[in-house]
């Protein structure tokens, strides 16, 4: 049975700054995190202890190969719903705690909007009247520099990571048609003629079909081994090569579905059809750049689908994965039908009438926006306006957000978004997490994804782990908070 | 070969959603209308808070690299 799919979303921000003095993007993104923090009664760092982000899944490393640096004099901080909140190069990152639905994920990225648009608010209150922060949820300035929203899924160590590459790669290429943010123009030139419009901001930006960069020569398959969780029986798949979404349909769908497709791979549920594309670079420029869908994409096998015709196959598989062996492995099967059931219906108007799905998917909602505002000014793909219109869907200021402005479907509701931006989800080690943070957070050193570090007091600091990403849930350790009133007392019961 | 013929859509199931769908939908002439008068006020919003120099703040928009 596929172990349950803990998963969580990491987004990468993108930042103006509206001020007469060079305020750079660091400082800026520095201002902001701080700015909100202040408003916390103690702010509790990360801690960089476990951090390996240079290990290769397949147990090595390429020659010439880059992992990324961890900048640890960047401000860096742990919130009390388990998240964390950091200045990453250039940009405010913000890393939902990891939760065990799909749905839960929706709500805590959502609950990371929020704590972004508060953040601007504040930070905003700091600087001069006429200067300003704003913060995009995109990946792409137009320019050919792009940030991510990577995803990251529970998997069990056992299943060979090439198995995870052949079987994946054809979702991750094909989800971009609900998943896609959508983008005016195109940033890497592609088969010699201009293009209007793409499904994908990120599609561009994929050279390679796996490999262990995120920053040059990105992979779809992203081999970055850092489980963050006993190494022995997990690993923490990191999937770069989403969008980030602002669309809740295309939000729980990316992750549900993606979620589901690794549950049935773990279970050896991949039967029938090879669905591995010949070329998936190729093939992943090629679906992004056709808004009518019809392209077809060539299988290894010869056979040529397109991306719905591919979706719908991985569908199929589902529903009898589904009543073959449940839908335990997603968290919360009611949730899980949710998702098929949804799943189904947005591959049905991907292939009857696309634009129906305007009020559910990012890349419809912006394309039927931006096709209305053309005609009405008889504008060029090429215009500025149109370009300034793509970028303002993103703006996450309530009074210039153009994608708030759309009556789009929700699938959360304002309550639960802005508890979660304080509250952590209750079924994964996040709880443990945020409870000591909501309640200790004086006697807490410092804090990571797979433990805490408390000082109380005594000669040396206590670090308590948490390996395993399922313990820790308020099921195991409400009755643990319960009359314990110092941290030394939490680390007595803990038996540490 | 059989197998690796395309299965035809919609198969039975999704034929009866799709049907379903329809019947519950407005007439698609009035469906289209209030749409066009949706987006029509939208355009008039967008005319407003669009940045004022589009051409200088697409411009000025630059990201470093990320990831």
């Amino acid at each position: 049975m596929a172990i349950t799919k803990v998963c969580g979303i990491e987004t990468e921000y993108g930042i103006r700054v509206d001020s007469p003095d060079d305020m750079s993007p660091t400082t800026a993104s520095s201002l902001l995190i701080n700015a909100y923090i202040a408003r916390l009664d103690r702010k509790v760092g990360w801690d960089f202890e476990d951090e390996s982000p240079g290990r290769d899944a397949r147990g090595y490393a390429r020659e010439g190969s880059m992992p990324p640096e961890i900048e640890t004099h960047l401000v860096n901080a742990v919130l009390t719903n388990g998240a964390r909140y950091y200045v990453d190069h250039a940009h405010p990152e913000y890393s939902t705690p990891e939760c065990s639905n799909p749905r839960e994920v929706l709500v805590h990225d959502r609950a990371g909007e929020l704590v972004l648009t508060r953040s601007m608010e504040a930070a905003n209150r700091l600087l001069p009247a006429g200067e300003e922060i704003v913060i995009y949820k995109n990946n792409s300035d137009r320019k050919g520099n792009s940030y991510g929203c990577h995803e990251n899924y529970l998997v069990d160590r056992a299943v060979a990571f090439s198995k995870i590459v052949h079987e994946l790669t054809p979702h991750l290429v094909t989800r971009q048609v609900y998943a896609g943010a959508g983008k005016i123009g195109e940033e890497v030139p592609y088969a010699g003629q201009e293009q209007a419009f793409q499904l994908s901001q990120r599609a561009d930006f994929f050279e390679e079909e796996v490999g262990l960069e995120t920053t040059l020569k990105r992979p779809i398959i992203n081999t970055r081994d850092e489980p963050h969780a006993d190494a022995q029986k997990y690993r923490r798949l990191h999937v770069i090569v989403g969008d980030a979404n602002l669309a809740e349909v295309a939000t729980f769908l990316k992750v549900g579905v993606t979620a589901l497709v690794l549950a049935m791979i773990e279970d050896n549920f991949f039967a029938g059809r090879d669905l591995r594309l010949a070329s998936p670079v190729a093939a992943i420029r090629a679906v992004s750049r056709d808004t009518t869908l019809g392209t077809k994409v060539e299988l290894a096998s010869g056979d040529r689908l397109t991306a719905v015709e591919l979706q719908w196959e991985l569908y199929d598989r589902a529903r009898k994965y589904a009543a073959e062996r449940g839908l335990e492995a997603l968290g919360d099967e009611e949730v899980a039908r949710r998702l098929l059931d949804r799943w189904e219906a947005v591959l049905q108007g991907l292939e009857s009438d696309p634009q129906s799905l305007s009020d559910q998917l990012d890349w419809v909602a912006k394309l039927r926006l931006v096709e209305a505002y053309r005609e009405r000014h008889g504008l060029d793909w090429q215009d500025a306006r149109l370009a300034a219109l793509d970028l303002q869907y993103h703006d996450l200021r309530p009074s210039k957000s153009l994608f708030a402005r759309l009556a789009m479907e929700r699938l959360t509701d304002d309550e639960e978004v802005a508890l979660a931006t304080t509250e952590p989800p209750a079924t994964t080690r996040a709880y443990f997490r945020g409870r000591c943070l909501q309640r200790f957070s004086s006697s807490i050193v410092a804090a990571n994804w797979d433990s805490i570090v408390f000082d109380i007091g005594e000669d040396s600091l206590r670090r308590v782990p948490m390996m395993e990403p399922l313990k820790g849930t308020a099921r195991h350790v409400d009755t643990l908070f319960e009359g314990c009133d110092t941290p030394a007392e939490l680390l007595r019961r803990l038996g540490s | 070969m059989a197998e690796r013929e395309l299965k035809k859509r919609p198969t039975a199931s999704r034929e009866a959603t799709a049907v379903e769908t329809e019947t519950e939908a407005p007439p698609t002439t009035e469906r289209g209308d209030r749409l066009k008068a949706e987006i029509d006020d939208l355009l008039d919003e967008i005319d407003e808070v669009l940045e004022n120099n589009a051409e200088e703040f697409v411009r000025n928009y630059v990201q470093k690299g990320g990831e």
